[in-house]
């Protein structure tokens, strides 16, 4: 594909270039918008649809069985106990699952030689999972510490490393987007919140950084010595680099997700609901918007951020002077490169 | 790095890599070999089958439990795990908070039972002893000759306890083969019959028992020191000390009132009745049968006799943690078949391997033969994850779960990228005109900061996770970080060595058009161009080139620096050379 590679000659000379930078405006309000609905919709839907880690309760997952029929399976726990409203699934193929409120150990034992015979499978064949109520909070919990904890860490890594906590706060600040927006699309899925799922928003978060990183690495070395330059602006340099990385960002995106979208439409769509679906959802949703913040959000934000530093400013201005008295010279209307 | 001199920069790394390899290879070889390490890597419960329980440890009065307290509860569980006959039961702490036990097959309710119930401690008279092993058939009592109750019994050392089914049970008790069931707890009102296991050199010993005369919950704390002689010079014998409360206390001056009367009739050290015995009883079970030498009236015994440092502190600490009952709660129990888990493994590798082949596919289109370099090395990185995880399963016991496959499935996108990061510096020099073998040497020399900058975060948040978090959620920070360090391995010492060797190829070093580092795709500007002028890397074509009438040019030329100046020449230049440069300007 020759214009593929052409397309990436031209955004590394400058030649082709996206504005991402100057038109920073919509992509916070986009953003903005994005993070309230993902914020709205989660509360309009009355929460998010807890898995049964969070909920508390039994599980029965039957395979191989003769017949998909959910009432049998609802039959099977009401005959034990009475009044009790088992949700009852075909996750995949031939297998089943049936979750309950709480079971004693011998409603469980009995409701699983219910379901072995109401679904004509071997005993070994249905097996039972209960989880108590606090788990999944316990999961989460100590999720959420690691993710503060791995915050404040990574901040502080990436001040050091760029030296300047104004990339931090940016590179944090597209983090923070992408984990609204990908818990908003989870919630609009209606897919189980499950420990995969909280797996999955870790990676994510990693995910978001690291991207950052890679971007902000180049901004960092076309901006080292913007003081010195009279060429472009730093917002310009800012959005050159973004331009000249953004082949890279769009392979490794591409490559990242590949694996990801395997996992989400071939192998759940193989094995239903569980583990890899809920990882893999998590993932494939922030794996996009955590590519796309990083260039819409992270990198507009440490250009706006720095823009009014006097230096900076004194740089913009003799750009501008330069440009001025270049084009008023040459008496042609120019075509100058992105305004930031 | 071998790049000073050496004809062939790169050889040297690359053999170091195949060493690495061949060395881990053989070590998981002789592991295999000895028996102790298997091919296949440690596959978890959930993909293995099995029963997994998580239980959270609670102590009475909702106090928290520290590590010391967590370890004895584990120790606890083992015992009993072992104790209920299942084999190849993993139990292990987490985060220091909850207890994670791991069986194959599905446990019988009596097993949860006991596994849940909390540890039961308490103080019980002996009735009768003896040796560990079944009284031969032969050489068992007669029928008429079996003990009688006479009376109630009207104390805890009254023989009147035992009665025919008792002695029966005492008879036939195998203490080295305990019954596999276990049954309920004991009724503490009522006599017991039970074993003290062998341990070191004293064979197992079992019991008759009265009932439970103090309760465990009446220590205040136990600890073990050297012993003090008469004079207060310290001995070399260890003694383990308890301290009761006060309704302890009362309660054992009364037993101690008692045993040491048979003590003193048995004619004091030498005598041997067993009634001068009193038993620690924990989870039905004896772990110490001293006798009463003394009436202990201030509720602070002393236990002394043929202990090491090791068994006085491990009998100290039984006695604290029976001291402290905790209970557990079952926070989460997964049973999963053998077949569903390995179900859902192979559906996960089969869509692993399809995303890897789109991997492979995009990699060829986006990057011809340099695509190749980008699946060896994903090869090379896959074979060292391999290895660590096959050789941890044997030495760390580090077991996969379906969360560390889906680690690694993730982990191929970010490892890729470490090579799409140094590719595209390379074609990035390659742009500025630079050759090959200084293009790789100047992108590896950038990228190599990104990359590592970039690890760094994700072995970072790998670490925290692996370190605060719980659950399938630690599995998967491990993958993630043993897959972050492998890429690391592979960019260093194996993708660009090999680039380094390739960058000397024809093929690639005159970068042929399927190459991916063909100059003239890539719209190299040649850094000499004829006529003299040589541009230097660091001034890069400019972003956009106006368009200039040649007087206008020639005005503004005046005022630029030679710097800029040069710039404009070369922008000319570029603005006539190129047809594409000329339309995209206007």
């Amino acid at each position: 594909m020759p214009s593929f590679a052409n397309f990436g000659n031209e955004l590394y000379t400058g030649k082709r270039s996206y504005n991402f930078v100057g038109a920073k405006k919509i992509w916070f309000i986009i953003a903005a918008v994005a993070v309230a609905l993902s914020i709205l919709i989660p509360v309009a839907k009355g929460g998010f649809n807890l898995g049964i880690e969070f909920r508390g309760g039994s599980e029965f997952t039957v395979s191989n069985v003769k017949t998909t029929d959910a009432a049998v399976g609802e039959k099977a726990v009401t005959d034990v106990v009475e009044g009790s409203v088992p949700r009852v699934a075909n996750v995949a193929g031939t297998t089943m699952r049936i979750q309950t409120d709480k079971l004693t150990d011998d409603e469980t034992l009995r409701i699983k030689e219910g379901l072995t015979s109401a679904y004509g499978v071997t005993d070994n064949e249905v097996t039972s999972t209960f989880v108590g109520p606090t788990w999944g909070a316990d999961v989460t919990k100590q999720a959420l510490i690691g993710l503060v904890i791995f915050v404040l860490l990574a901040a502080v890594l990436m001040a050091v490393y760029f030296r300047t906590w104004k990339m931090s706060l940016s590179a944090i600040a597209g983090m923070a987007v992408t984990m609204f927006v990908t818990a908003g699309v989870y919630a609009l899925s209606d897919f189980e919140v499950t420990p995969s799922a909280i797996i999955g928003f870790l990676t994510v978060l990693s995910y978001s950084l690291y991207d950052t990183v890679v971007v902000f690495d180049k901004i960092r070395e076309n901006t080292a010595d913007v003081d010195a330059s009279t060429r472009r602006t730093f917002a310009e340099e800012v959005n050159l680099a973004v331009n000249q990385t953004l082949v890279r960002s769009i392979n490794t995106m591409m490559v990242a997700i590949l694996p990801v979208g395997a996992i989400l439409f071939i192998g759940a769509g193989l094995l239903g609901a569980g583990t890899l679906r809920d990882l893999s959802l998590a993932l494939f949703v922030g794996i996009l918007i955590g590519t796309a913040a990083t260039i819409f959000i992270a990198a507009p934000m440490y250009a706006w951020l720095r823009q009014n530093e006097p230096d900076l400013v004194r740089q913009a201005k003799r750009v501008e002077h330069r440009r001025a008295e270049s084009s008023s010279r040459s008496g042609s209307t120019a075509v100058e490169p992105a305004q930031a | 790095m071998a790049r000073t001199g050496s004809k062939k920069p790169g050889l040297r790394v690359l053999v170091w890599l195949g060493v690495i390899l061949a060395v881990l290879t053989a070590v998981l070889a002789g592991g295999t070999m000895a028996g102790q390490a298997s091919w296949a890597p440690k596959l978890a419960l959930d993909l293995e089958g099995g029963t997994q329980m998580i239980l959270a440890p609670k102590v009475e009065g909702g106090s928290d439990i520290n590590e010391e307290q967590l370890n004895q509860a584990v120790a606890i569980i083992r015992q009993r795990v072992d104790g209920s006959g299942v084999a190849e039961a993993e139990i292990s702490t987490q985060s220091g908070r909850n207890v994670v036990v791991s069986l194959p097959g599905t446990p019988s309710s009596q097993t949860r039972d006991l596994i849940q119930a909390s540890a039961d401690m308490n103080f019980r008279p002996v009735l009768l002893n003896g040796a560990g092993a079944p009284v031969p058939e032969e050489s068992r009592a007669p029928e008429d000759q079996l003990p009688k109750p006479a009376a109630e019994p009207t104390n805890g050392s009254d023989t009147n306890w035992i009665t025919p089914e008792i002695y029966r049970q005492f008879e036939a008790l195998d203490c080295d083969n305990p019954a596999q069931d276990e049954q309920e707890r004991s009724d503490p009102a009522k006599p017991l019959v039970t074993c003290e296991p062998a341990s070191g050199t004293n064979p197992a010993v079992k019991y008759i028992l009265g009932p439970v005369e103090v309760k465990g919950s009446n220590i205040v704390t136990s600890s073990f020191q050297l012993q003090q002689g008469a004079q207060g010079a310290v001995t070399n014998e260890w003694a383990v000390n308890i301290q009761f409360d006060d309704e302890g206390t009362a309660k054992f001056k009364e037993v101690t009132e008692r045993l040491n009367q048979f003590y003193v009739a048995a004619g004091g050290d030498t005598g041997n009745d067993p009634k001068a015995q009193f038993a620690i009883v924990l989870d039905d079970q004896v772990i110490s049968a001293p006798r009463s030498l003394a009436v202990i009236t201030d509720g602070r015994p002393q236990i002394t006799g043929g202990f090491t440092e090791q068994s006085a502190k491990a009998l100290s600490d039984q006695l604290r943690f029976g001291a402290l009952p905790i209970s557990f709660e079952i926070q989460s129990e997964q049973q999963i078949s053998a077949t569903l888990g390995g179900e859902q493994l192979r559906m996960g590798l089969l869509a692993g391997v399809i995303g890897l082949l789109l991997v492979v596919v995009y990699s060829l289109f986006q990057y011809r033969a340099l695509g190749f370099v980008t699946i060896a090395s994903l090869v090379v990185a896959g074979i060292l994850t391999y290895l660590a995880i096959a050789i941890l399963g044997w030495t760390e016991n580090y077991r996969l779960s379906l969360a560390g496959v889906a680690g690694i499935i993730v982990a191929i996108g970010q490892t890729a990228d470490s090579f799409i990061v140094y590719f595209e510096r390379i074609r990035d020099e390659l742009r500025e005109g630079r050759g090959l073998v200084s293009a790789v040497e100047n992108g590896w020399k950038r990228a190599k900061r990104t990359v590592l900058a970039s690890k760094a975060v994700n072995l970072l948040a790998a670490l925290v996770l692996y370190f605060v978090a719980v659950g399938n959620v630690r599995g998967f920070a491990f993958t993630l970080g043993l897959t972050a360090i492998a890429d690391l391995i592979v960019v260093f010492m194996f993708t660009h060595p090999t680039l380094q060797l390739l960058a000397r190829t024809k093929f690639f070093g005159e970068g042929h058009r399927l190459s991916g580092l063909d100059p003239k795709r890539l719209g190299a500007v040649p850094l000499y161009r004829g006529a003299g002028r040589i541009r230097t890397p660091e001034d890069k074509p400019a972003a956009v080139v106006p368009a200039k009438n040649a007087g206008a040019a020639a005005e503004a030329e005046r005022r630029l620096t030679i710097a800029e100046r040069r710039m404009a020449q070369k922008q000319e230049q570029l603005a006539g050379s190129s047809k594409s440069a000329a339309k995209e300007t206007k």
